[in-house]
């Protein structure tokens, strides 16, 4: 694949603190992907809505607030109502491994917790983007 | 329906996917633009450049609004630099429009530079050609943060802001060639920093000693995160169109416009072809040691390649 990879590195809900998300955008950017960057406190609806302008193969989302079960689904969710069917999803941030099941069987296909290299992000993104 | 269907009809997702086949140089999506360049010439083009930091997409946002409040259907092309050596690049304008995205007539697009270094990516071009085909009133190219010389938004805009802010450099800046010479309008923002006045003062000065034209570029202080000057600063971009359409001009600069497109993509398949020839046969590689070694001036080594492309 010769074109670049995009891909919207979102910040759901309330939490204020995006170092984590910033450190993935770089070593994503690193990586040779195109990273839309939105910003903090997005509501599930603006990053459906940035996700579908900026035409991306990948939305990745980092919660550390704890409302990931509510809004990761949810982000999916509007995904679906909107068609985009060839998206990967993945998310990251402070989650419990109890939640984690609970995510993936939502439609989230790929979690990375606090300790994870950047370096297994690229390659998972790059081995399951669903788009040629 | 198929994506051409969907386009016209408004779908967003068909739009986002024809600028990504457009960028990706694919053919099918250059097909769909020949056969629907008829339906284009509509929208206005409004080109944002600036220094990084300077405020343009704050103040890309705010004018949008404005724009929104009088019914338009805007579009927003805003390009961020891709890495010379990754290839990847972070495109944070959004930042500043997350609060656009929802409203059903605005489409907002963020593009890398693509190797391109006149402040905009080879694409641009056609997707400012989409989103005049998807029915955009107004369509605003936010250029990368510029420096002194990336004046490429001159071959698709057909108002040019430049923004500026107060107190970066000394009276010389002013007067120096390149970006300052192809604005339309100079909006100074974050003008209530100090220092503003003397900036304005600075431009206005410059302006003076311009040939004395029929349009003088009106220079205003703005504040885009305040909400400060913006209706103000709109009424500069309407009265700057009614000047290009009174006076033919707005026709003259399109035709010149198209000229340096089609130079542009001309000079794109030259070089293809050139370095598809000149590479297969190592020829390239060749002449670059013999040159560096003097064997060789590069001035015949380059008929020896314009050679291959005259057979």
């Amino acid at each position: 694949m010769d074109r670049p990879i995009r891909v919207l590195v979102a910040k759901p809900g309330l939490d204020g603190h995006d170092r984590g998300a910033k450190v993935i955008a770089r070593a994503l950017r690193d990586a040779g992907m195109e990273v839309i960057y939105t910003g903090l406190r997005q509501t599930p609806e603006q990053i459906v809505a940035a996700a579908v302008q900026e035409d991306v193969d990948v939305v990745a989302m980092s919660i550390l607030s704890g409302a990931h079960n509510h809004l990761f689904p949810k982000v999916v969710n509007l995904l679906r109502v909107e068609g985009v069917d060839d998206v990967l999803i993945i998310g990251g941030g402070v989650i419990p491994d109890d939640d984690i099941p609970g995510l993936i069987e939502a439609g989230v296909e790929a979690i990375f917790t606090p300790g994870s290299s950047t370096k297994d992000i690229v390659n998972y993104i790059k081995s399951h983007i669903k788009r040629k | 329906m198929n994506i051409v269907e969907r386009l016209l009809e408004g779908d967003k997702k068909a739009c986002a996917r024809l600028i990504s086949k457009l960028e990706n140089n694919e053919k099918e999506a250059i097909d769909i633009v020949k056969q629907l360049y008829n339906r284009t010439g509509n929208a206005y083009v409004i080109g944002i450049t600036g220094a990084p930091g300077s405020g343009k997409s704050t103040l890309t946002n705010k004018l949008t609004k404005e724009l929104l409040k009088q019914g338009k259907k805007v579009g927003i092309i805003a390009i961020d630099p891709t890495s010379p050596f990754s290839q990847g690049a972070i495109l944070g304008d959004r930042i500043r429009m997350n609060d656009l995205a929802l409203d059903k007539n605005v489409f907002i697009r963020s593009m890398g530079t693509r190797g391109s270094l006149g402040g905009m990516s080879r694409a641009t071009w056609d997707a400012v050609k989409v989103l005049d085909i998807f029915g955009c009133d107004y369509i605003f190219v936010e250029t990368v943060g510029v420096g002194q010389s990336e004046i490429d938004i001159v071959k698709v805009a057909d108002t040019i802001l430049m923004v500026v802010i107060p107190n970066t450099g000394d009276d010389i800046q002013a007067i120096k060639a390149g970006i300052m010479e192809i604005a339309d309008i100079f909006a100074i923002n974050k003008s209530d920093l100090e220092g503003a006045d003397k900036t304005k003062l600075e431009i206005e000065m410059n302006l003076d000693l311009n040939e004395k034209n029929e349009y003088r570029p009106p220079v205003i202080k703005v504040s885009a995160s305040k909400n400060q000057g913006m209706r103000e600063l709109l009424e500069k971009i309407y009265e700057h169109r009614r000047f290009l359409e009174e006076n033919n001009e707005l026709e003259k600069r399109r035709i010149r416009n198209s000229r340096l497109q089609l130079l542009k993509l001309v000079e794109d398949e030259l070089m293809e072809i050139i370095l598809d020839k000149s590479v297969k046969d190592d020829l390239l590689d060749k002449l670059s040691r013999e040159i560096t070694k003097g064997a060789i001036d590069p001035y015949t080594a380059k008929n020896r390649i314009i050679e291959l492309i005259r057979r």
